[in-house]
């Protein structure tokens, strides 16, 4: 589950580390006051951000500077409500803009080939890691975290020595080891900090000051563990969440939405994607991925069927189980019954190997379900049946 | 001599009594394995499996008391980390976690114990390990195999059954097949199956199926190039349809930043010597066109 800046914000300032202030704002009023609020504190300008759990939101024009109360209104009023890569943003984030002097880039990531938590580390920030990693691979630090202890002092000072960090030494081990910290206290896949920056800022005195601070921060939590995580789940986006993608997690189904017409429903995460990947192959588009996981009951079938058929696009349907614990029977009978229910008809083509695949032959063909024997014939036959029904095409 | 399970196999169940538990150690026993004892926490000095299996409290005493030397881990995933560790700890050398949805940093110092102790752990989230003819441990079906020299390693499960089912019908049996896991953080890598199933007299021919995500498969691709040089391989990767940044049902399955993708682990499958394979079910072809006979 990916987390909004503000939110993934939030969790660093919990963790101890410096994040300068911001408000979230919903609307162009509440942004306004926010400014006002930010400009009576001697801000010379303010920063609008989307808050879109997509990358890329400054490129789309989701990220503005404002130099006043009323441009931040015409900003704030650009801003929300804008479509960036399909999603419509419903907030945004409001704060000082941070005079930057250098930036930097900071990421915990799970690191699966060395089976630790890796802390990578550029001093070019403000660009996409993959970008540095393609163009100047030296220029990115690893250090693995201890397995047990996390990240130690040391290791930490080597990090922030090899990023050129040394001006702002104790920050920085404070902040790598605040990364590795907040990764584990939340079991997050991904905490990022792009850019970490050292910003130039007016002491109370009126003095100048550098200081280096998390700018950005985007975290994602492993879906695995959110169920000890009652208080993340909270966060998650209603805004940001098709609602068959909640309905296909709340019925204990995985569902993804794709943009083809051939709907999926398979038993096993990599049966499911197989399928698709064969509808692709005999000419098809696999309308989602979904699996029903093993020894699914046949109202859970049900409730997949339903998820499909919610997309005015499909226009056929393959089911491919390969019955282990999963019985063919069980399933058969929920595809019986949904078809019973279901208030539109489109062509299916049923395919059932393995536990009790007999049991669910028979009842499918009573039933006069279309099947197929083999993956590659199930697949054909879908495809032949989705252009079938496709528009201008002669029967 | 098949490698991981065989018939030297004597097979502790942990999570014994539960309704997984109870249904795949009844499959594995059927199947012949050598089931010896089971565990579950409290439950010590009840039997299992129609009384032909005794339950313990503890790993410990179960090993003490029967010398089972590989554990199939069915306890949920808030328990199955320690269940891993108390495993390792009692002894046991090979240790198949079942149990889907462990959080992926639960498992990092998990790994790191088994390691120390000298185990090995197959998993988490995987379907285990059949050794045609000889044991069966874990969620494989058991009527899908026949005995042969194909090794099979398969980071899925059910699509492993589905390869498996086609070798069979073409009539090429297979020494051992493994489901390493679909989680991000394993015991077991393609890479390690690889130098067992080179490492065994009997294993003549390799089929790998990976899917998106991580890197390995171009892992073991480079090391099969070398080692694997004179043995008939071919492969199939799963989701060249998968968007990028979805997680695809495994917790492992997910392309990030552009990498990961199954362009990519097909194109160093076959630089390394692989036939790759467009559907699971041209595996068998494949295989006779790399020059296995069965």
């Amino acid at each position: 589950m990916k987390l909004q800046e503000a939110d993934a914000k939030t969790l660093l300032v919990a963790q101890g580390l410096p994040v300068p202030g911001w408000e979230v704002a919903h609307t162009v009023t509440e942004a306004r006051a926010a400014a006002e609020r930010l400009f009576a504190a001697g801000a010379a300008a303010v920063v609008v951000k989307a808050q879109v759990l997509v990358g890329g939101r400054g490129k789309a024009g989701g990220v503005k500077l404002a130099g006043s109360i009323d441009e931040t209104d015409a900003v704030a009023g650009a801003i929300l409500g804008m479509d960036i890569k399909g999603f419509t943003v419903r907030k945004v984030l409001v704060a000082a803009a941070a005079d930057i002097a250098r930036e930097f880039y900071l990421a915990a990531v799970v690191d699966r080939a060395a089976r630790r938590i890796l802390l990578m580390g550029s001093s070019e920030g403000g660009v996409e890691i993959e970008t540095v990693a393609a163009t100047n691979p030296d220029a990115i630090v690893r250090v693995h975290a201890d397995p047990n202890l996390g990240l130690l002092d040391f290791q930490a000072r080597e990090l922030a020595f090899t990023m050129g960090l040394e001006a702002h030494l104790k920050d920085a081990v404070r902040i790598a080891k605040g990364l590795v910290a907040t990764m584990r206290a939340y079991d997050a896949d991904l905490v990022e900090i792009n850019p970490l920056a050292i910003v130039r800022e007016r002491a109370a005195d009126g003095s100048a000051v550098q200081r280096l601070v998390c700018l950005d921060a985007k975290i994602t939590i492993d879906d695995s563990a959110l169920p000890r995580h009652p208080a993340l789940e909270e966060l998650r986006d209603p805004d940001e969440e098709a609602p068959e993608d909640r309905e296909a997690r709340e019925a204990g189904l995985t569902f993804i939405k794709l943009d083809g017409t051939i709907g999926c429903m398979v038993n096993g995460a990599g049966l499911a994607m197989t399928t698709m990947d064969l509808v692709k192959r005999a000419g098809g588009e696999p309308a989602n991925f979904l699996d029903i996981g093993g020894g699914a009951r046949h109202e859970k079938v049900e409730e997949a069927m339903r998820l499909i058929l919610a997309d005015p696009k499909v226009d056929a349907i393959l089911v491919n189980i390969f019955g282990g614990i999963t019985r063919g029977d069980e399933v058969a009978r929920g595809l019986i019954e949904a078809r019973a229910q279901q208030d539109r008809d489109v062509p299916m083509v049923v395919r059932i190997v393995g536990t009790n695949a007999d049991e669910a032959a028979t009842l499918l063909q009573e039933a006069r379900f279309e099947t197929a024997t083999s993956l590659d014939e199930a697949a054909a036959k879908a495809v032949a049946a989705s252009r079938g029904a496709g528009p201008g095409v002669a029967t | 001599m098949s490698i991981l399970v065989g018939s030297e196999t004597r097979l502790l169940v942990q999570g014994i009594t539960g309704r997984e538990g109870a249904f795949h150690a009844g499959a594995c026993q059927a199947y012949g394995t050598n089931v010896v004892a089971g565990v579950t926490p409290g439950k010590g000095g009840q039997t299992a499996l129609d009384g032909s299996v005794p339950v313990f409290d503890t790993v410990a005493e179960a090993v003490r008391e029967t010398g089972a030397n590989t554990s199939l881990i069915f306890v949920p995933a808030a328990g199955a980390p320690d269940a891993v560790m108390e495993a390792a700890t009692a002894g046991i050398a090979t240790i198949f976690c079942i149990t889907e949805g462990i959080p992926a940093l639960d498992m990092i110092p998990v790994v790191e114990m088994v390691r120390a102790h000298g185990a090995r752990l197959i998993g988490p989230n995987c379907p285990g390990a059949t050794s045609p003819g000889r044991a069966k441990v874990g969620i494989i079906p058991g009527s899908i195999h026949r005995e042969g020299r194909v090794g099979v390693v398969s980071r899925s499960g059910t699509l492993t059954y589905e390869a498996v089912q086609a070798m069979t019908d073409a009539g090429l049996g297979q020494s051992t097949c493994i489901g390493i896991g679909g989680d991000p953080i394993i015991g077991t890598t393609f890479l390690d199956v690889l130098e067992l199933f080179a490492a065994d007299p009997e294993t003549e021919a390799i089929v790998l199926i990976g899917e998106i995500g991580g890197a390995a498969e171009e892992t073991a691709a480079a090391w099969a190039a070398e080692h694997l040089r004179d043995v008939p391989r071919v492969a199939f990767i799963a989701g060249r349809t998968a968007p990028e940044g979805k997680r695809m049902g495994h917790a492992g399955a997910i392309i990030s930043g552009g990498a990961g993708t199954a362009a990519s682990k097909v194109e160093a499958l076959e630089a390394a010597g692989f036939r790759v394979a467009g559907s699971p079910t041209e595996l068998p072809t494949l295989l006779r066109d790399a020059g296995f006979a069965g």
